[in-house]
C-alpha cells in the first residue's frame, strides 16, 4: 500500500506539471471521452460521440476531444483511461457502468484531471457521476403503448436485470395501466445490450405471441426493422432517435442527450469552476429528450403525451407517485407520495400487476 | 404463465429464418473439414459477407447482386487462408484464428459509410398452392428464397459428398492426404477448392443476417454465429443432414428460449443457452465411443508432397 | 517454376529473420494501409511500435503496462505449447482461463472479508484447478473414448462463458453493487490482491508466474525426460509408443499443464488487473494466447518474446487511437496482417525456394 502511494504522487506530481503547463500555455482544453462500444453502433455510444461532437462545434478551437471506442470494461479499461490522462486530457468522461472502479483508480492518481461516470455511483473530489432518468421518457411511452394497443399486450426487450432497466419496465408499466387497466407486459430478457440477431428474434417472439407494441432497453434498430416487416406493431427509438423507422413503426424516441450536459462540464473546466457532483437529470433539463410522435399516434393521444411530457419536465409530477404497490402487494408508495432517489437507484422488485419474476 | 399463446406454426417459421445463416456457414465449413481442413476463421468471413453483402444491395438497389457479391468477397477472402495454410503450410488453427481477426476488421473498416442505412431486403416468395396449404404454408412455404437455397445447398452437398466420383476424391483427400495424393490427386488443389466454396458460403450466411434477418448492418453484427456453425458442424458429426439438424437446434433453442420469455415462461436462460454445447460433447462422446471416428482423420494436419 | 523442398533441419537463420521479416512487411502494408485512412503511416507506424516503449509522455507507464499484458498471455501460450508440441490441441484456454478465475476467486470471497495471508494462496491454488479440471475433461475424454480434444475443449469455452454470466449475475454478485452484475473488487480487498511487487514496474504475481513458466518449460522440454517423451509423441507417435510412452499420460500431462496455466492466469487477472469477476473480464486472452505460441514457434523464449511482441501491438494501437484517431478496426486488422505474415514466411524456416522444374515425386 504504501509503494503504492509513492507512486501515487509522483505520478501526480508529474501530471500536475503537465497540466499547469497546458493551461498556462493557453493550450485548448482537453476532453477525452472512452467509449464501450464502437461509435457507430447506433445506440449509447453513438449519442455519447455525437455529444463528444457538439463539445467540438460548441468550442472550436478552444477545446480539443480524443477518444477511445470499443473499450473493455475490464483490465483494459483502466489502461486506457490512465493513457488518455497521460496524453494531456484535462477531463475524461467514461460513458459505461463497468468503468466505474477503474474511473475512481485512475482519479487517485491524477488529482489534476477531472472525471466525469457515466450512471456510478462512486464519486471522489474530481470524479463527478451523471446519469439521465430515463425512467420520465418510459412513462411517456407506457402512456402511448397504453392507449395505442388493441390486443392489450405490449412486450419489452430488456437487456440484464438491473435497477435501471427494471425502472423503465415499472415506469412504462405504471403509465400504461393508467389509461389501460386490461394491459399486460411480456419481458423477455435479451442478456446482451447489443446483438442484432437476437434482438431481431426476441421482438418477433414478442410480435407471434401477440404483442402490438415492443419497447426495448438494447441499443439497436433491429426490433423496429423486425416490427416492419410484421406491419401492425408500434415501437419507440432507443437511446437515439432511430427515425429512420418513424412514422410506423417508430412513433416516437427516448433519446439520451448528453450534449448539455458535457458542454456545461468543458465550459466548467476552462473556467475553473469544476466541482463533483452527482448529476441525474430528466426531460426537464434537456438530457432525456422524447423524439418526434409521429402521426401514427392520435392527435388526443399525442396531446396528452406532451401534456404529461411538460408536467414531468415543470417538476409538477413525478411518474412514481404513490399508490404504488409492490409485486407482492406490499405498499412501496402511500397516496401522494413520491419514490425517493435512493429507492429509484436501487430497485429490484416489480410493481404490482407486472406478471413474471425478475431473474436474478 | 400462458404456452398457448406460442403458435407453433409461427415459431418454426422463425426458427427456419433464424436458424439460415448459421446453415449456410455450417454446411460450407463441412465441405472444407471434410477435405482435411479445419478453418476456425468462419466468424471473419461471415462478418465479411454481411458488409459486402450489405454495401453492394445498398449500392445496387439488387438484393441478390448483394448474396453473390458477398459470397464472392468472402471466397476471395478464404484464400487468404488457403494459401497461407496450403501453399506456406502455416498451422490451421493460428491461421484460423487470424482470419477472424481480419475480417472483423476489415468489415468494420468497410462498413462505416453504411452504419444507420436501411437495404433492400428479399421479399418473402409467394408459392401458388403450397403457399395456400393450412398450416404448413405458413409455417414452411412463405419464406425468402434463401431458406429454400441453404436447404437445396444441404441436399447438395449431401448427394455431392455421397454419389460423385468429385466428392469422393474430397473424402479421400480429408481422409488420407498422402494416399489420395500418392493415386495421383492433387491434395493442394482439392482443398483450396473446399476453402473457396467454404468462404463463398459463410459470406451468404453472412449477407442474410444484414440482409434480411436484422436487417442492418452493424459492426460486430454476427456477435459470435460464426463460431456456432463450427460448432454444429461438429455436432453433426460432419454429415450434412445432421447439419440441418444441428443448425435448426442451435437456432432453435434461442428462438424457443425467447418465445418461452415471451409467453411469461421463467426460463433459465444460461443452461439454455449452454445445452446445444452439452449436447454436442455428448454426440461426440458417443460416436467416439462407438469407434467410428466422425471426424476426417487428416483434420488439421498440415500436408507437403515432399513429406 | 518455384517450389518448396523441406530442409533436413528448421534453419537457424531463418528461425530469427522471419520475424524481423513478417514486422516490416506489416509495417509496409499496414503504413498503405493507414495511409488510406488518411493516417500519416510513418507517425502510426512510430505510434504503435515506438512510443510504447519510448515515448516520454506514455513510456514510464506503458512499460510496465506491457508486462502486466503480456503476462497471461505468455503463461496460457506455455501451457498451450508444451500441449502444441506433443500434438495435443487444446484451444479452449479461454475457458480454462475462465474456470480458473472463476473458482478461484470463488474460494477466496468464501472467506471475505478474512485477512490472512493464506488467503491469496489457497486462491491460485483453486484456480489452478479450476484450470486443471476444465482440462481433464476433453483429456479423459479422449484417454477413454478417444473424442477430439480441439472440438471439445473449443465447446467447453462456451460453456464456461455462459457460467460465467450466471456467477457474476448471481453467485459471486457483489452484495453491496446496487444490483448490477459483478463480484467484489478485489482490488479494495487486500488479503485478495493481485498487487504490483514492486510498484510501478507492471511485475505482479501472474508476471512473475508467467517468468516462471518460460524458465521450467525450458528445463522440462530440453532437459527432462518427459519433454523428450511429449516431442517424440508430437513427431512420432508410433515411435513413442514403441519406446514405451504411455500416450495416455501425456495427454493428461499436457491438457492438465495448459489448463492449470490458463487457470492461474484467470485468477491473477481477475485479482489484479481486472480487479473483479464481471460478464465479460475475458479479453480472449485463451484464443489470444494460441497465436502467441504459435509466433513464438512453441520456443519457451518465442513465447516470451511472442507475448511482449503481441503486447506492444495492443497497447501500441490504443495509443494510434488515441493520439491519431486510428479507429479501433484499423488496429485489428493490423494485427491480423502481422500474423498472417509472421505465418507465411515461417515457411522458410523448414522449406527452402528451390527454382527449376518440378521433379517426378
Amino acid at each position: 500500500m504504501n509503494r503504492r502511494t509513492l507512486f501515487t504522487s509522483v505520478a501526480a506530481a508529474t501530471l500536475a506539471a503537465t497540466a499547469a503547463f497546458a493551461q498556462t500555455d493557453g493550450e485548448p482544453v482537453k476532453a477525452g471521452f472512452i467509449y464501450v462500444g464502437p461509435i457507430g453502433d447506433g445506440g449509447w455510444t453513438y449519442e455519447h460521440n455525437k455529444a463528444r461532437l457538439a463539445v467540438e462545434e460548441e468550442f472550436g478551437d478552444a477545446v480539443e476531444t480524443v477518444y477511445q471506442e470499443s473499450v473493455p470494461e475490464g483490465a483494459d479499461a483502466e489502461r486506457a483511461i490512465t493513457q488518455m490522462a497521460l496524453s494531456g486530457a484535462d477531463i475524461i468522461f467514461t460513458t459505461s457502468f463497468g468503468y466505474m472502479d477503474p474511473t475512481i483508480a485512475v482519479a487517485e492518481k491524477f488529482p489534476d484531471v477531472k472525471f466525469e461516470h457515466a450512471t456510478g455511483y462512486k464519486r471522489a473530489d474530481n470524479v463527478s457521476t451523471y446519469s439521465a432518468r430515463f425512467y420520465e421518457g418510459r412513462a411517456i411511452q407506457g402512456h402511448i403503448a397504453g392507449s395505442m394497443t388493441e390486443t392489450n399486450k405490449i412486450g419489452y426487450i430488456a437487456s440484464f436485470p438491473i435497477p435501471e432497466v427494471i425502472r423503465g419496465i415499472n415506469s412504462a408499466y405504471l403509465h400504461a395501466k393508467k389509461v389501460n387497466p386490461d394491459v399486460e407486459f411480456s419481458v423477455v430478457w435479451a442478456y446482451t445490450w447489443f446483438d442484432p440477431a437476437k434482438e431481431a428474434d426476441a421482438a418477433r417472439a414478442l410480435i407471434e405471441n401477440g404483442n402490438d407494441v415492443i419497447l426495448q432497453h438494447t441499443d439497436s434498430t433491429a426490433p423496429q426493422a423486425a416490427a416492419q416487416e410484421a406491419g401492425n406493431v408500434i415501437t419507440f427509438g432507443q437511446a437515439s432517435d432511430m427515425a429512420e423507422y418513424a412514422p410506423m413503426p417508430r412513433v416516437s424516441s427516448i433519446i439520451d442527450d448528453w450534449a448539455p450536459y458535457y458542454i456545461d462540464r468543458v465550459k466548467a473546466v476552462m473556467d475553473g469552476t469544476w466541482e463533483s457532483t452527482d448529476t441525474w437529470d430528466g426531460i426537464g433539463p434537456g438530457m432525456v429528450g422524447i423524439g418526434e410522435i409521429t402521426d401514427a399516434v392520435p392527435a388526443e393521444v399525442k396531446e396528452e403525451a406532451l401534456a404529461l411530457k411538460e408536467s414531468i419536465a415543470s417538476g409538477d409530477y413525478h411518474p412514481f407517485t404513490g399508490p404504488i404497490n409492490r409485486q407482492d402487494g406490499s405498499v412501496w408508495l402511500a397516496e401522494g407520495e413520491t419514490a425517493s432517489d435512493g429507492d429509484l437507484l436501487g430497485m429490484d422488485f416489480y410493481v404490482e400487476g407486472l406478471t413474471g419474476e425478475i431473474p436474478n | 404463465m400462458d404456452l398457448g399463446s406460442i403458435n407453433p406454426i409461427l415459431l418454426v417459421a422463425s426458427i427456419m429464418v433464424s436458424a439460415t445463416p448459421i446453415l449456410l456457414a455450417a454446411i460450407g465449413e463441412m465441405v472444407v473439414e471434410k477435405s482435411g481442413v479445419l478453418n476456425l476463421g468462419v466468424e471473419g468471413m461471415m462478418i465479411t459477407g454481411a458488409v459486402v453483402g450489405f454495401a453492394v444491395a445498398v449500392n445496387t438497389g439488387s438484393p441478390v447482386l448483394g448474396f453473390a457479391a458477398a459470397a464472392l468477397a468472402s471466397a476471395v477472402l478464404s484464400l487468404s487462408f488457403g494459401v497461407l495454410t496450403q501453399v506456406f503450410l502455416s498451422n490451421q488453427v493460428a491461421t484460423g484464428l487470424g482470419l477472424t481477426l481480419v475480417g472483423l476488421g476489415l468489415s468494420a473498416l468497410i462498413g462505416k459509410p453504411y452504419e444507420g442505412m436501411k437495404s433492400p431486403t428479399l421479399p418473402k416468395l409467394d408459392i401458388p398452392l403450397l403457399g395456400d396449404l393450412p398450416v404448413l404454408g405458413r409455417m414452411l412455404f412463405s419464406h425468402d428464397i434463401m431458406v429454400y437455397l441453404s436447404l437445396a445447398l444441404v441436399a447438395a452437398v449431401w448427394a455431392f459428398l455421397k454419389f460423385t466420383r468429385a466428392g469422393l476424391i474430397l473424402r479421400a483427400v480429408g481422409e488420407s492426404h498422402d494416399a489420395a495424393h500418392a493415386l495421383g490427386y492433387k491434395v493442394v488443389r482439392i482443398r483450396l477448392m473446399a476453402i473457396f466454396f467454404g468462404g463463398a458460403c459463410a459470406g451468404l450466411g453472412g449477407a442474410y443476417l444484414s440482409l434480411v434477418r436484422v436487417p442492418q448492418w452493424t459492426e460486430g453484427m454476427t456477435a459470435g454465429a460464426g463460431w456456432i456453425a463450427l460448432a454444429i458442424v461438429v455436432f453433426a458429426s460432419w454429415r450434412a443432414g445432421r447439419v440441418l439438424i444441428g443448425a435448426y437446434l442451435f437456432g432453435g433453442v434461442t428462438v424457443l428460449q425467447l418465445n418461452l420469455q415471451a409467453a411469461g415462461a421463467r426460463v433459465p436462460v444460461e443452461l439454455l443457452s449452454t445445452s446445444p454445447y452439452l449436447i454436442t460433447i455428448l454426440v461426440l462422446v458417443l460416436i467416439s465411443a462407438r469407434g467410428i471416428h466422425g471426424a476426417p482423420a487428416c483434420l488439421g494436419r498440415p500436408f507437403h508432397a515432399s513429406s | 517454376m518455384i517450389r518448396l523442398e523441406k530442409r533436413p533441419q528448421p534453419s537457424q537463420l531463418w528461425t530469427v529473420l522471419t520475424p524481423v521479416l513478417a514486422v516490416l512487411l506489416t509495417m509496409l502494408v499496414g503504413g498503405i494501409m493507414f495511409a488510406f485512412l488518411g493516417t500519416d503511416p510513418l507517425e502510426a507506424i512510430r505510434t504503435i511500435f515506438w512510443d510504447p516503449l519510448f515515448n516520454p509522455q506514455f513510456a514510464g507507464f506503458t512499460r510496465p503496462q506491457l508486462l502486466v499484458k503480456a503476462g497471461p498471455l505468455i503463461l496460457i501460450a506455455i501451457g498451450l505449447s508444451i500441449g502444441f508440441r506433443a500434438g495435443i490441441w487444446n484451444i479452449g484456454a479461454e475457458g480454462q482461463y475462465i474456470m480458473g478465475a472463476i473458482c478461484g476467486a470463488g474460494a477466496g470471497l468464501a472467506f471475505y472479508p478474512a485477512d490472512s495471508v493464506l488467503i491469496f494462496p489457497l486462491m491460485i491454488l483453486c484456480g489452478a484447478l479450476g484450470g486443471f479440471a476444465w482440462a481433464m475433461i476433453p483429456a479423459l475424454l479422449k484417454v477413454r473414448f478417444g473424442t477430439n480434444e480441439i472440438l471439445v475443449s473449443l465447446m467447453l469455452v462456451y460453456v464456461a462463458e455462459n457460467l460465467l454470466a450466471s456467477v457474476a449475475s448471481n453467485l459471486l454478485r457483489n452484495p453491496e453493487g446496487m444490483g448490477f452484475p459483478g463480484s467484489r473488487n478485489f482490488k479494495q480487498w487486500p488479503a485478495a490482491h493481485n498487487a504490483e511487487l514492486i510498484s510501478g514496474t507492471g511485475m505482479h504475481w501472474g508476471v512473475a508466474f508467467a517468468f516462471i513458466a518460460v524458465i521450467l518449460a525450458y528445463v522440462l522440454m530440453s532437459r527432462h525426460i518427459q519433454g523428450f517423451n511429449i516431442r517424440l509423441t508430437g513427431e512420432a507417435p508410433r515411435a513413442a509408443r514403441f519406446a514405451g510412452v504411455n500416450p495416455a499420460r501425456i495427454v493428461i500431462l499436457c491438457l492438465g499443464i495448459s489448463g492449470a496455466l490458463a487457470g492461474m492466469a484467470g485468477l491473477f487477472e481477475v485479482t489484479g488487473p481486472a480487479g473483479q469477476i464481471s460478464i465479460d473480464f475475458n479479453s480472449g486472452y485463451g484464443f489470444t494466447a494460441i497465436i502467441v505460441a504459435f509466433l513464438g514457434r512453441l520456443h519457451p523464449v518465442g513465447i516470451l518474446l511472442a507475448g511482449l511482441l503481441m503486447a506492444l501491438t495492443y497497447i501500441g494501437g490504443e495509443l494510434a487511437q488515441l493520439m491519431l484517431g486510428v479507429p479501433g478496426a484499423a488496429i485489428q486488422l493490423f494485427q491480423g496482417m502481422l500474423l498472417f505474415f509472421l505465418l507465411a514466411t515461417d515457411v522458410f524456416t523448414n522449406f527452402r525456394l528451390s527454382l527449376g522444374r518440378k521433379e517426378p515425386a
